[in-house]
């Protein structure tokens, strides 16, 4: 049995990987073990995320040596400052993907397959931003020129799902899966968090079997951490909080008002996390 | 009925998706584009493909903002990033710079390698450019938008290999490339609007042909449809700024 709990997983990763993050934006994001990051030693992490709070937070905790995403957004509210304040500053590296260049690096790496060509890209300064990107071209009677994204290969991937079992097998049960299994076949490990741990036989209970998105073959570590998603979306069980959210951006844009935040939200760990959050909604009437 | 700005701007937008068939008319999000794909659907292109701005197809056309009643099919964001390379979609995206080939920029503003301001990144704008029919919905036309040099080429231009550009409708105007050397050109100004107007608030020279008409307003039915159907709220107007705003 895989179960952990998010010190044991966070215990296992090292400084200096890369570090794949499911979700998207604001939505279904591993916040509770990317907040346990924040309070670990860890530090000089290449995160690869099509990006949200994750990648803000992470950035704003200096763990971040460079960036693989094609985005960073809270969807809502459109841009992630901790992310912009970061590149503003140039403190952290940054590899700028289009979107769909990103899916076929997470693909090739899944397939183990050197490079994708895609045309995405093409005659883009995505070319001149990454001087490294290579193009190919087709060995077929076309002969047309292609983008050649380089395998996106991650040290380990860590996802958020509505449920799991405790032998690693993660279902999601909202309308989209994002590119989760991508990022967990993309990697050497794989960490699961979820709303709940549940037995094998009661997966099929609450969705279809094609919701079973992630297979245990590929994973390491499951831990169960309800809300921990917060406050991104994990749709059934938790809509994005989009009232904490703002919090986070009014806090993200002021020095005094951001260490107010992380003292009174990320400075404990993820119990006392949630229970602040309990207690700020309660002050504030929602 | 005298058809608002907003109302002007939503029906222009709808006229992009003009003969597109049974493809995925995309908007961005916000009212505007959502609204012009949706009316191209309840009127002159019934077989467009809309969503919901999540992941479902709809298969009736609800209101902004409302749950459909029907949903036809499922596109999450992997099938989106599928939908874009296969190029059976018209997107209309925004641009926080555009060129005078329709090079666009939503990464960065000043040198990428430190910005003065990080925008979102480039998102899916070189694949969509690259593949699919493209056209722009920028809701403030002004200099700091038009402009000779767009700081992150993210949307590529005619000049860099865009597959269409179909057209770009602002607050004032409707622009489109239809030049030899596919500079873009003064189409058609807005009801109201200068020529001149246009031109100083955008920065680089357009191509203004002799004669410009004015952008076709909606007709009775196009109101209806917009009013009562689809933006009974009114959530067009916030996206507009008033005839006369102040442009730099």
């Amino acid at each position: 049995m895989k179960e952990m709990t998010i010190e044991e997983v966070v215990g296992s990763l090292d400084s200096g990987m890369t570090l794949g993050i499911g979700g998207w934006g604001s939505r279904r994001k591993p916040m509770a073990l990317v907040r346990a990051i924040c309070r670990s030693a860890l530090t000089d992490l290449t995160v690869v995320s099509y990006g949200g709070p994750d990648v803000g937070l992470l950035c704003a905790y200096r763990k971040v040596r460079r960036v693989i995403a094609p985005f960073a957004t809270l969807d809502s509210i459109p841009l992630e400052p901790h992310f912009r304040q970061a590149r503003q500053r140039g403190t952290i590296a940054f590899t700028e993907y289009d979107e769909g260049m990103f899916m076929f690096g997470l693909y090739a790496a899944a397939y183990r397959l050197p490079f994708l060509p895609t045309r995405a890209g093409l005659g883009s300064d995505v070319m001149r931003v990454n001087p490294e990107l290579r193009t190919v071209r087709s060995p077929y009677e076309d002969g047309e020129e292609l983008v050649a994204v380089p395998a996106i290969t991650l040290d380990a991937a860590l996802v958020h799902l509505g449920r799991a079992d405790r032998r690693g097998n993660a279902q999601y049960l909202g309308p989209d899966p994002y590119l989760d299994d991508l990022f967990v076949k993309a990697a050497s490990r794989a960490y699961v968090s979820c709303e709940r741990l549940v037995e094998t036989a009661d997966l099929l209970k609450e969705g279809p079997v094609q919701s079973l998105l992630i297979s245990r073959s590929h994973v390491t570590g499951v831990v169960e951490t309800p809300g921990g998603a917060h406050f991104t979306s994990c749709e059934p069980d938790e809509d994005r909080d989009e009232a904490f959210q703002r919090a986070y951006v009014t806090a993200a844009g002021d020095p005094q008002a951001w260490a107010t935040f992380r003292d009174r939200f990320l400075s404990g760990d993820e119990a006392a996390y949630q229970a602040a959050v309990r207690a700020w909604r309660e002050e504030e009437g929602r | 009925m005298t058809a608002t700005r907003a109302e002007v701007c939503v029906t222009a937008c709808a006229e992009a998706f003009r003969g597109d068939g049974e493809i995925l008319a995309a908007g961005i999000g916000g009212a505007v584009t959502v609204l012009a794909a949706r009316l191209a659907r309840l009127t002159f292109e019934p077989g467009l493909l809309t969503h919901d701005g999540v992941c479902l197809l709809t298969g009736d056309v609800p209101a902004l903002g409302e749950t459909p009643r029907e949903i036809e099919g499922w596109l999450p964001f992997r099938e989106h990033l599928w939908l874009v390379l296969n190029g059976r979609r018209h997107v209309m995206l925004g641009a926080s710079q555009i060129d005078r080939f329709g090079n666009t920029n939503i990464s960065c503003i000043g040198d990428w390698a430190r910005p003065k301001a990080q925008l979102l990144g480039v998102r899916g704008a070189p694949g969509n450019t690259r593949c699919d029919t493209t056209s722009y919905w920028i809701p403030r036309h002004s200099p700091r938008v038009f402009v000779e040099t767009v700081d992150m080429v993210s949307g590529i231009g005619y000049d860099r290999g865009a597959h269409e550009i179909r057209v770009v409708v602002t607050d004032l105007a409707v622009l489109d490339f239809a030049t030899p050397d596919r500079r873009m050109r003064l189409r058609s100004v807005h009801p109201g609007v200068t020529v001149d107007e246009v031109t100083t608030a955008t920065g680089f020279d357009l191509v203004v042909p002799p004669y410009v008409p004015a952008t076709p307003v909606p007709d009775a039915e196009q109101l209806r449809i917009i009013r009562e159907v689809l933006d009974p709220k009114d959530l067009r107007e916030r996206e507009v700024p008033a005839a006369g705003t102040a442009r730099r």
